[in-house]
């Protein structure tokens, strides 16, 4: 240490801040990157028991060894380069797709002081975060150069743009309710038991955002982007081995975040459900677990839906709903009924 | 040097390339991207001067909605790259004119306030931005906020009526008419006694 310190003069206290934050973002990806590999397992044995299936049993216990099975399969495979592609942002695709996934997890709070940035504004960083996230897929479907990758990232591209607008304005609900952008207020706010939780005085809010967050990570029944029976894999048709596995995580990645988010605006966070048991982080990850668990349900129950429905949906259906619980929370908060919706 | 400063160096020198870029690449979805490029590291450039919410907004607006929907549109056009880039050099020293002149103008306004760091004041650590931005917006500017408001109201009111026109050839289904449908708009039973087929008579070879 000592030796650092004296090679590293003045700059010393930067260098361990930055050493220190980046050990803190290891510590955050490296469970998020196992979660991920282990949600696809759950994925997998979910969807075969609701098809009275077994799943994959072959590799380790259960099939438990099954993620690792996939991972160096997919890792030894050769990444095809179509011979017309636009080379450069054929390999940036992927990159854009996963980096957002990742990045918006320096402002989640895990616990009232596990937090990467405790910034105010982190409500409005996730947002613009998520935005980007379509990039990765717009990217890649033009960088193929393939008909089908082109209309894949178009679907994507509009479904994403249609849902975010939804999205944004349930967000604004619950910081109507919170006061803040801070993520960790946020949380605190809903603090006493679950009759105090956001999801409550926010339902229709709660809803449209979950259906809207099943709609922004491409999952079915809105997966037109991939739409395996008319576009064979849409946008990422072109794309092999760890290119491939690349956009998959991103999809999971997203999943948990969505997921994450919504526990901790409308299922209070990490606060116990009743005053008398202790708050802890384990009841933030069984609330993103039973959200994720929603995910997995709604794959295995509902036929996709048609393209022109899907744009109903967001706009002529969501977006009324939610302007019209934003102007009720409003009223309501100038009534004596104001403490409902605190 | 700062650690600050090294960001401020980079992002700058990032900014300044893909602005240049914008223009003077071949292909126009490129340029789209090197715009994105810029907008992010603009955004940069603002949370390092502390406006985390313009930064925060800058990527939400224009990354987020407005690049995407210019993607969308540049990325189906089939563009002409030669006729594009007819006369750049014909235009180039205009432009060049141009562009000077706007730098000098912005120099003569900005320079007197803005040139001078030592009157920066370094904000606490908690100073929120977003707060702060948000009590003067719905305070003292109320009333020019809100006719902002009025005038994007309007401008997305136009637009839509621009694109608002009933065509023949339209095959959209309409969904409150679907539902409406009842059983006897689609089927009709028909009363009628039963049909006794007649004994089908031997078939005859008639094969060549």
């Amino acid at each position: 240490m000592q030796f650092f310190a004296e090679l590293f003069g003045s700059y010393w206290a930067d260098v361990q801040l930055v050493v220190w934050t980046l050990i803190k973002i290891v510590a955050i990806v490296l469970p998020l990157m196992i979660g991920v590999a282990y949600l696809t397992l759950a994925e997998r044995k979910v969807i075969g028991f609701m098809q009275v299936r077994i799943g994959p049993n072959r590799v380790g216990y259960f099939g438990l060894l099954q993620p690792l099975a996939d991972g160096l399969k997919l890792l030894f495979k050769e990444i095809i380069l179509p011979t017309a592609s636009n080379k450069a942002l054929f390999f940036i695709g992927p990159v854009l797709a996963i980096a957002p996934a990742f990045a918006a997890w320096a402002v989640i709070p895990f616990d009232a002081t596990l937090v990467l940035a405790n910034v105010d504004a982190g409500l409005l960083y996730i947002l613009a975060m998520t935005s980007v996230a379509v990039y990765g897929v717009i990217i890649a479907g033009w960088a193929s150069n393939s008909k089908y990758a082109f209309l894949g990232a178009l679907r994507s591209a509009a479904q994403i743009v249609s849902y975010e607008i939804a999205m944004g304005f349930t967000l604004v609900g619950v910081l109507m309710c919170a006061n803040s952008l801070n993520l960790g207020n946020i949380v605190m706010g809903q603090e006493g038991g679950f009759w105090h939780w956001y999801f409550l005085p926010l339902f229709p809010l709660f809803v449209v955002y979950f259906i809207s967050a099943v709609a922004e990570t491409n999952r079915a029944p809105f997966d037109v982007a991939e739409g395996e029976s008319e576009i064979v894999a849409g946008f990422h048709v072109e794309y092999s081995g760890m290119a491939f596995a690349v956009f998959f995580l991103a999809e999971y990645a997203n999943m948990m975040l969505v997921s994450m988010l919504a526990a901790l605006m409308f299922l209070g966070g990490w606060l116990s459900p009743v005053p008398f048991l202790p708050d802890s982080i384990l009841w933030l990850l069984a609330k993103v677990a039973f959200l994720l668990f929603l995910f997995l349900w709604f794959r295995a129950t509902f036929p996709r839906y048609r393209y022109d429905q899907i744009m109903r949906l967001g706009w002529k259906v969501f977006i009324p709903i939610t302007l019209v619980w934003i102007v009720v929370v409003g009223a309501m908060m100038q009534t004596q009924w104001a403490y409902l919706f605190h | 040097m700062l650690f600050t400063d090294i960001v401020f160096y980079v992002l700058s020198a990032i900014l300044l390339f893909s602005g240049i870029r914008v223009i003077t690449t071949r292909n126009p979805v490129h340029a789209a991207l090197f715009l994105v490029l810029a907008f992010f590291t603009a955004a940069g450039i603002w949370l390092l001067l502390e406006a985390e919410f313009l930064a925060i907004a800058l990527i939400l607006v224009y990354v987020g909605a407005v690049m995407v929907l210019f993607l969308f549109v540049v990325m189906m056009l089939d563009i002409n790259l030669d006729k594009l880039r007819e006369g750049f050099w014909e235009y180039l020293p205009m432009a060049g004119l141009i562009g000077v002149l706007m730098v000098v103008e912005m120099t003569m306004v900005l320079a007197e306030k803005n040139l001078h760091p030592s009157e920066a004041v370094e904000l606490p650590a908690n100073y929120s931005n977003t707060a702060a931005l948000g009590k003067v917006l719905y305070t003292d500017y109320l009333l020019p906020f809100e006719l902002a408001a009025v005038v994007l109201l309007v401008a997305m009111i136009a637009a839509i009526v621009l694109t608002l026109r009933e065509r023949k050839d339209n095959k959209s289904m309409n969904p409150a008419e679907q539902v409406k449908v009842k059983r006897n708009d689609r089927l009709r039973i028909v009363s009628m006694p039963a049909e006794v087929e007649e004994a089908p008579a031997a078939p005859t070879e008639e094969k060549k």
